[in-house]
């Protein structure tokens, strides 16, 4: 009797293997997502799947087994923007990397945030450029060494999930990848939320970040996620002092704009009103 | 008829308004643009025009930037909408990064290009002809496009509707090649009845089609397109691929199958492609001339008939593919080519390459402007 993954009725059958490296967060993702959409027991087919380049933007393509589209760096949320508008029945999920989506695709990402597009953006953030080589990224760490950085970062770093919000997301989450139910379950709520919502997974990259912060390998960074973390709820009741160096995780923002979509419905709807085509 | 998405009458049109509702008489439902000079107004006019279209989601969305205008067209084409954007100069040079994507993904997309002078932002509301190579040359790789250059605001109309039926037949971006003169114009356009507007629509594969196994990418005689949404399980990337769109990056022959396969798409079709309108008949002389300077071609060719010179001009219709064996047949009957260009000779080159007569250009007495029909025929008396 062979044996298969439950989740294997999502994977795209000649993309069975995986290009990530050992000990990469990236399978752990996929399976949280894939398990979000088999929990909420929704068709792959009313997906559309758009990523950029890098690493996070293998985990839907080739994976998934729905229509996926793989694009140009830095842009997947401009395409998505395209699919979500033309088709508004379909559920839009992009995911991508920190470089891809907060350093050539910064623009993007805000303005899509702002236009409170009905999409779901899952932006892997593991602090580095993994794909090519170990290169300073807009979240490596202030100081650190990378292939870039010889000296150390000199730059301040982005905050993805803050940067979202204050660009206007509707729905900001963060998550490591040590924190594979509550992703889970964040997907489901992100899925079922009307409007731009963002989770930012922090996730080991032991071949590129690992080796460059000296934070060793995939056990050493996943013990750090799980010691360093502490949740949003339990952040707030913390001193400034008790809160440095920890990573707040949990469920940042939630709250309910008008989207894109509906604008567009709304305007077509007065139009024909005003015009009398209604009654046609 | 407000509300109607072809305005047939006779009217008095900007070459910009016409384009744009050269593109609804097409079937256009989707434009995302950034606002540029001299453009503007195609988009202007698409954004009042698309949401109202009687029976129609049309959708009209300015964007960041150039680049995610013409991303989110290629995703609107990728859920099965006829989709353009409408830029100049500049945002061209902007868009080559996702003109190279809609080429290897096989995205059947329209762009219209308002030339203004340049380079860099240049002067906004002075035409140029100055993208004629950028928009065949322009992004990195190895690819074909079509490109075809209207001279006035009817031909705006005509030519957005042939640009978008070659978009759907062929699955490849296909450019209008207008400018700020012809764009900015004023005069009669006649918008047909819709049944007398031939109107192509991309094949898509029958329910059935399997991702895994059947071909959807790289037939010299344009596959189906996949579209999403229909349950196909499309797997599209801008990454070298194979015919049924899975990612190869390993191999050589995969990647010089990917180059070929496109470039012979468009090479094996280009008689079907390529319209030049060639009124040379007797001259010995020729003026090759395209766009909005095919204008002053005319009124130059005139104007030495009229002193007893034999002249006649001849125009590519369609710039790219580049029409090698109509010029060279062309110039086997003449005994010299005038080009006329508003650039220094970018089409130059390409045409001296086929002749086997004498090729001779003249630019304008002052970039941008229109030629001066007095240079012209002293130009043409030296040749002869």
């Amino acid at each position: 009797m062979t044996i298969t993954h439950p989740l294997d009725k999502y994977i795209r059958p000649s993309a069975a293997k995986t290009t990530n490296c050992p000990g990469c967060g990236n399978g752990i993702l996929a399976q949280a997502i894939l398990r979000a959409i088999d929990e909420e027991g929704l068709d792959m087919d009313d997906f559309v799947f758009v990523s950029g380049i890098g690493c996070a933007a293998w985990i839907p393509s080739p994976f998934f087994h729905g229509d996926t589209l793989h694009t140009t760096h830095g842009r997947p949320i401009a395409f998505a923007t395209g699919v979500k508008l033309a088709a508004p029945d379909r559920r839009v999920m992009v995911v991508s990397g920190d470089g891809d989506l907060l350093a050539i695709g910064g623009n993007h990402f805000i303005h899509a945030a702002r236009r409170n597009i009905d999409m779901t953006v899952i932006c892997v953030n593991n602090y580095i450029y993994g794909m090519t080589g170990g290169q300073v990224a807009p979240t490596t760490p202030l100081g650190l060494k990378t292939m870039t950085s010889p000296y150390g970062n000199v730059e301040n770093s982005f905050d993805i999930s803050g940067l979202a919000a204050a660009a206007g997301a509707t729905f900001v989450a963060r998550w490591t990848v040590f924190h594979t139910l509550q992703i889970t379950r964040t997907v489901r709520k992100a899925l079922n939320h009307k409007g731009f919502s963002l989770i930012e997974i922090i996730s080991q990259c032991p071949v590129q970040f690992g080796r460059k912060s000296g934070m060793g390998n995939t056990r050493q960074m996943f013990d750090n996620f799980k010691n360093n973390s502490v949740t949003a709820k339990k952040a707030a009741d913390m001193t400034d002092e008790e809160r440095a160096g920890k990573l707040v995780v949990g469920e940042f923002v939630e709250i309910n704009k008008p989207v894109l979509n509906e604008g567009f419905s709304r305007i077509r709807e007065q139009l024909r009103e005003r015009s009398g085509d209604g009654e046609d | 008829m407000k509300n109607e998405r072809v305005r047939t009458g006779r009217h008095f049109m900007q070459g910009n308004i016409a384009c744009a509702e050269g593109a609804l008489a097409a079937g256009c439902s989707f434009m995302a643009g950034y606002p540029i000079t001299p453009a503007s107004e195609i988009a202007e006019q698409l954004a009042s025009r698309l949401p109202a279209l009687r029976g129609d989601d049309g959708v009209f969305i300015q964007m960041e930037d150039e680049i995610s205008s013409l991303a989110a067209v290629i995703g609107a084409s990728w859920m099965g909408k006829k989709a353009m954007t409408a830029t100049s100069g500049p945002g061209i040079s902007l868009m080559q990064e996702h003109i190279g994507l809609a080429v290897g993904t096989e995205t059947p997309c329209v762009i219209i290009d308002v030339q203004r002078g340049g380079p860099t932002t240049g002067i906004p509301s002075v035409e140029l002809q100055g993208d004629t190579v950028q928009v065949r040359r322009g992004s990195h790789g190895e690819y074909q496009v079509i490109a075809v250059a209207p001279s006035s605001p009817q031909e705006l109309f005509d030519h957005t509707i042939l640009a978008f039926n070659l978009a759907e037949r062929y699955r490849t971006p296909v450019f209008v090649m207008s400018d700020a003169f012809i764009g900015h114009m004023r005069e009669e356009v006649v918008i047909p009845a819709p049944e007398d507007i031939v109107i192509e629509k991309r094949k898509i594969p029958a329910p059935g089609f399997d991702s895994e196994t059947d071909q959807a990418f790289l037939s010299e005689d344009v596959a189906p397109m996949p579209v999403f949404g229909r349950g196909f399980k499309s797997h599209v990337t801008s990454s070298c691929h194979t015919e049924t769109g899975k990612r190869n990056v390993t191999d050589a022959i995969a990647l010089d199958n990917f180059i070929r396969k496109l470039d012979a798409k468009i090479a094996k079709h280009r008689d079907s492609i390529i319209r030049v309108d060639d009124r040379t008949g007797d001259a010995d002389i020729a003026i090759l001339a395209y766009g909005s300077v095919y204008r002053a071609a005319c009124a130059a060719a005139e104007a030495a008939r009229a002193e007893g010179m034999r002249v006649g001009v001849f125009r590519p219709i369609t710039l790219w593919p580049f029409p090698d064996r109509e010029i060279a047949e062309m110039s086997a009957r003449v005994k010299a080519i005038l080009v006329m260009e508003n650039n220094l000779g970018q089409y130059l080159h390409y045409v001296k390459a086929e002749s086997s007569c004498p090729v001779h250009f003249i630019e304008p007495e002052i970039l941008g402007t229109m030629h001066d029909i007095g240079s012209v025929l002293k130009k043409l008396k030296e040749i002869r």
